[in-house]
């Protein structure tokens, strides 16, 4: 019953949270919406381990309010309500131009919602109802506070992912009308459903979650969301909502049309190891600070696909460890990346320089979020790279192995590069005289500082709890 | 033959008819209270559709012309709770001066009348009897203003359209009539041996007749003219109210007749025509008016399944025109009781200036385009797609899905310039803030336009969240 409540409340709290911030007045509401996301980070943390909440809703179209969490979903509930505290107060600290900061903070609440509905529900029509609710908010934010061409980007943000979500209700539609519930529980391992409607139903799946995580050569609305959202933006963008894509993916892919999944696997597989190694490579070419952070996810995300294109419970397990440490690195990098550009007011790499020099703190933790992102073995981002190379080995794929192995080295050489133009060499006026770290700044970062560190030491905080939850979801070799 | 006539049953029409009455009398009488009597007589017929126990009346044998269930209810309250609304919103524009209150408010409550009696029609007569009463005072209100003559080109339009369909639905039920013998809606059927193809093209011809007035593509081209000519209240009445008449009608044909394939080709045309078309418009009112064109092509779409999409096409109804009604009351909310819907530019930043005005125009934007915050709209598209898939016309949900993204499009600009920043003056300006709040001046909204406006945001909002109420009474 507690647990009930407290499933409840993880979507209660940041909503009303928005409802109330969006009536108060300026200041105060900023604080109250942290207080809100914080209290939602205390009861997401403490939810784990209770009992489903099982409400009908519309019995006519077969949605059941289903919430409930597991392994698999849990280290993505709590990172979100994390990144969403350290949003909102990032919020309260600075504001960015373009409108009012408590509308901002109300919608950062709102994204919270959705982005914690996506990842509780366990009813597909649910799951899609809550994949909707983040489109909006998120269009608004870029839209709204965002840089110079924010317009455009919000539109291609706004039209591609819808175009990739309305694909997702076709797939919810097809195997509720062959399955007759919606029910996720109910759909595990494919719940008799005939291998064409499978095909069909994983088809759609694979293109809605593939555009949102966003797999090459789906992704082209990334870069141009990221490169202009502010800086709360791209760190929710690119540290959970990315990771609707790929939780997608697991629960729903894997999940309820197995063996649609197993006869794609090989198109995914290959369409992932594309997208580490086009990743890279457009990382290598980029000129542009946040935008090449945005590409640097599309590599990222290609391992996590690659893992569970495998469906090898390694290859799932490197996904889901994958995308707890993306959420935690990238998060940080568009923290740093917004700290740097705010401060140059530029995000030109030629222009940025000797950052070593001038701010020597806030070089020193780029130098780490590259290092972590790249992969070094005792940072969280080693874990989900290397696994998913060896699941691919397991699974047969050795040329996939290989080449997503040189993408990953290429990933080394391009934050390299831009650890090389951006901290080193002489002090470009841009960053020259530039103000230290503010406190509020190593508030919202620390924490994700020592989580970087935290889960590339014991990378069990993430992989335990998920073990016993995978065989609940789906058939994996 | 006298047949028993159960009067209860007619109690709904009986309101709706005692409302105009009653304006009438007021208007002679007193010369005043005419839009009071006429929004209190529509809110006692929504009361009597919805608490009195649906029977049914005139019939011979089992078949019946009056027809009572709680979905005939639900639409004949909507129909009530419409006109209620209209005239709430046109309070504004009346209490200036812009047409004449008494002939105004009696010609939208026999209207309502007319559209009482589609809700409730059981055969092909009684229906297209209701549903020319409900157009046809709608011919005068388009070009009823005292002082702009722009009106009456859109009411000429308008009228020769309707005369046509409307003789063309009537050539159709003979046709239909002459090869099977069969009136009641609920006894239609297919012509058979030598009278097959008169049947096949007395259908054609109802549905042709009956597409007219949704407006569906290729038949659509009076609606932008037509509502961008009429006052913004009454073309809030033809987009909703008189457009939920024609969907009534086309499901009564559709569910008892093989139509699938033509309403197919119809909803493809018109979903994708209107969303296209909607792209390139720079006038408010054509934009909602080329949009409502696109979203019958959504209401129909279900209707390729015959009766088993009834129950879809009429939810995505429902949700469609209360997000619609949302809407056009915001224009008349924004833009004061002379003006007309004006372009979209005029838009720019309206909603930073009034804050629920904005916010319940994003609402219903929202949801005409299938996304939260509308979750109305939201569901209705749920809906509407399910429907299809389940009844084995997935291309078709593939269609209606694809042009989901283009409506969002539209959809997306305005309400994003309703927050854009405030363009630049040629000249140079001190406080660029100060001129515009100068030049774009706040308008008073009348008490009853927000009233409206409340009543149609909070169902909206509502039945967002408790869509199964609409389902439950609709599938009874």
């Amino acid at each position: 019953m507690i647990g009930q409540v407290l499933l409840v409340a993880v979507l209660a709290l940041p909503a009303a949270g928005a409802l109330v911030t969006a009536l108060l007045p300026e200041r105060t509401a900023r604080i109250t919406a942290t207080v809100f996301a914080a209290l939602t980070l205390v009861v997401a943390v403490s939810s784990w381990s209770s009992s489903d909440v099982s409400w009908l809703w519309v019995p006519r179209l077969g949605i059941n309010f289903h919430l409930g969490v597991d392994g698999i979903s849990y280290p993505l509930v709590v990172l979100t309500a994390l990144l969403t505290v350290l949003c909102c107060a990032y919020t309260v600290w600075k504001v960015p131009e373009g409108g009012s900061g408590r509308t901002l903070s109300a919608l950062i609440l709102v994204l919270e919602v959705g982005i914690l509905g996506t990842f509780l529900a366990l009813d597909l029509v649910l799951f899609f109802v809550f994949f909707e609710v983040v489109l909006l908010p998120m269009y608004a934010v870029i839209a709204g506070w965002g840089g110079p061409n924010r317009r455009a980007a919000a539109r291609k943000f706004v039209l591609y992912t819808l175009a990739g979500s309305v694909l997702l209700l076709l797939g919810v539609f097809t195997v509720v009308a062959a399955a007759g519930t919606s029910d996720m529980s109910m759909l595990a391992y494919g719940a008799g459903l005939s291998r064409t409607t499978q095909c069909v139903a994983f088809t759609l799946f694979a293109l809605a979650f593939a555009v949102k995580a966003p797999l090459w050569p789906l992704h082209t609305w990334l870069p141009a969301a990221h490169t202009e959202a502010p800086t709360v933006g791209s760190v929710l963008l690119a540290g959970v909502m990315l990771k609707m894509g790929t939780y997608g993916l697991i629960r729903i892919g894997i999940g309820v049309t197995p063996e649609g999944a197993d006869w794609a696997s090989w198109v995914l597989g290959a369409f992932a190891v594309a997208a580490i190694v086009a990743g890279s490579l457009i990382c290598l070419r980029q000129t542009e600070l946040k935008r090449l952070i945005a590409y640097s996810s599309v590599g990222h995300m290609g391992f996590v696909l690659l893992g569970i294109a495998t469906q090898t419970t390694a290859g799932v397990q490197a996904a889901l460890i994958g995308n707890v440490a993306h959420g935690i690195i990238t998060g940080l990098l568009f923290f740093l990346a917004g700290a740097v550009k705010d401060r140059a007011h530029t995000g030109n790499l030629a222009d940025l320089g000797g950052l070593r020099e001038t701010a020597p703190r806030l070089a020193g933790l780029v130098g780490f979020a590259c290092i972590a992102s790249l992969g070094l073995p005792g940072l969280a981002g080693f874990w989900g790279e290397a696994f998913a190379v060896v699941a691919a080995l397991h699974r047969g794929w050795t040329t996939f192995a290989v080449i997503a192995a040189i993408g990953g080295a290429l990933t080394a050489l391009y934050f390299m590069r831009l650890l090389r133009k951006l901290t080193h060499g002489p002090a470009t006026s841009a960053l020259t005289g530039i103000s230290a770290i503010t406190r509020t700044e190593w508030l919202a970062w620390s924490p994700l500082i020592v989580l970087t560190l935290a889960v590339g030491l014991v990378p069990a905080l993430v992989l335990t709890p998920a073990l016993d939850s995978l065989a609940s979801i789906g058939a994996l070799r | 033959m006298t047949q028993a006539v159960n009067n209860l049953a007619l109690l709904p029409l009986y309101a709706a008819a005692g409302t105009a009455l009653l304006v009438l009398v007021c208007d002679l009488a007193f010369g005043r209270f005419q839009l009071f009597a006429g929004v209190l007589g529509a809110t006692a017929t929504v009361f009597c559709a919805l608490f009195s126990s649906p029977r049914d009346t005139f019939c011979s044998a089992d078949l019946c012309s009056w027809v009572g269930s709680s979905r005939a209810a639900l639409l004949a309250a909507l129909f009530a709770a419409l006109t209620a609304g209209v005239l709430a919103l046109s309070a504004g524009a009346l209490r200036e001066g812009y047409a004449p209150v008494g002939e105004f408010c009696f010609l939208l409550t026999c209207s309502m009348a007319g559209g009482v009696t589609v809700a409730y029609a059981g055969d092909l007569i009684t229906l297209i009897v209701g549903l020319e009463t409900l157009t046809l005072p709608l011919y005068i209100l388009v070009g009823l203003r005292r002082r702009l003559a722009g009106g009456s080109s859109a009411a000429v339009t308008f009228f020769l359209i309707s005369v046509i369909s409307t003789a063309v639905a009537l050539l159709g039920a003979a046709l239909l009539y002459i090869a099977t013998g069969a009136l009641h809606l609920s006894a239609l059927t297919a012509g058979t041996g030598r009278f097959t193809h008169l049947g096949t093209v007395g259908t054609a011809l109802l549905i042709i007749g009956f597409a007219f007035k949704i407006a569906a593509v290729p038949l659509h081209a009076w609606a932008p003219t037509t509502y961008d000519g009429a006052p913004i209240p009454v073309a809030t009445y033809l987009s909703t109210a008189s457009k939920l008449g024609g969907v009534i009608a086309l499901a009564a044909v559709v569910q008892r007749l093989d139509t699938g394939p033509i309403m197919a080709v119809l909803a493809v045309l018109t979903m994708t025509v209107g969303n296209l078309v909607a792209l390139r418009q720079t006038r408010m009112v054509r934009l909602l008016a080329w949009s409502s064109v696109a979203q019958a092509g959504y209401i129909i779409a279900p209707l390729a399944a015959g009766s088993d999409g009834v129950e879809a096409a009429f939810a995505y109804a429902i949700f469609f025109i209360l997000l619609e009604f949302v809407a056009f009351a915001v224009v008349v909310a924004l833009r004061g009781p002379a003006l007309d819907g004006g372009t979209i530019d005029d838009y720019r930043g309206a909603g930073r200036r009034n804050k629920w005005l904005g916010a319940a125009l994003v609402l219903s934007f929202a949801g005409l385009a299938g996304l939260p915050p509308g979750l109305a709209g939201l569901f209705a598209k749920i809906t509407v797609i399910a429907s299809l898939i389940d009844t084995g016309w997935g291309w078709l949900a593939g269609v209606v899905a694809l042009n989901a993204v283009i409506a969002l499009a539209y959809y997306i600009r305005v309400a994003a310039l309703l927050y854009a920043p405030i363009k630049p003056v040629g000249i140079s300006v001190v406080d660029p803030e100060l001129l515009h709040r100068a030049t774009h001046p706040r308008l008073p909204v009348p008490a009853a336009v927000t009233a409206a406006l409340a009543v149609g945001a909070a169902a909206a909002i509502i039945f967002g969240f408790a869509p199964q109420a609409i389902f439950t009474l609709l599938s009874r």
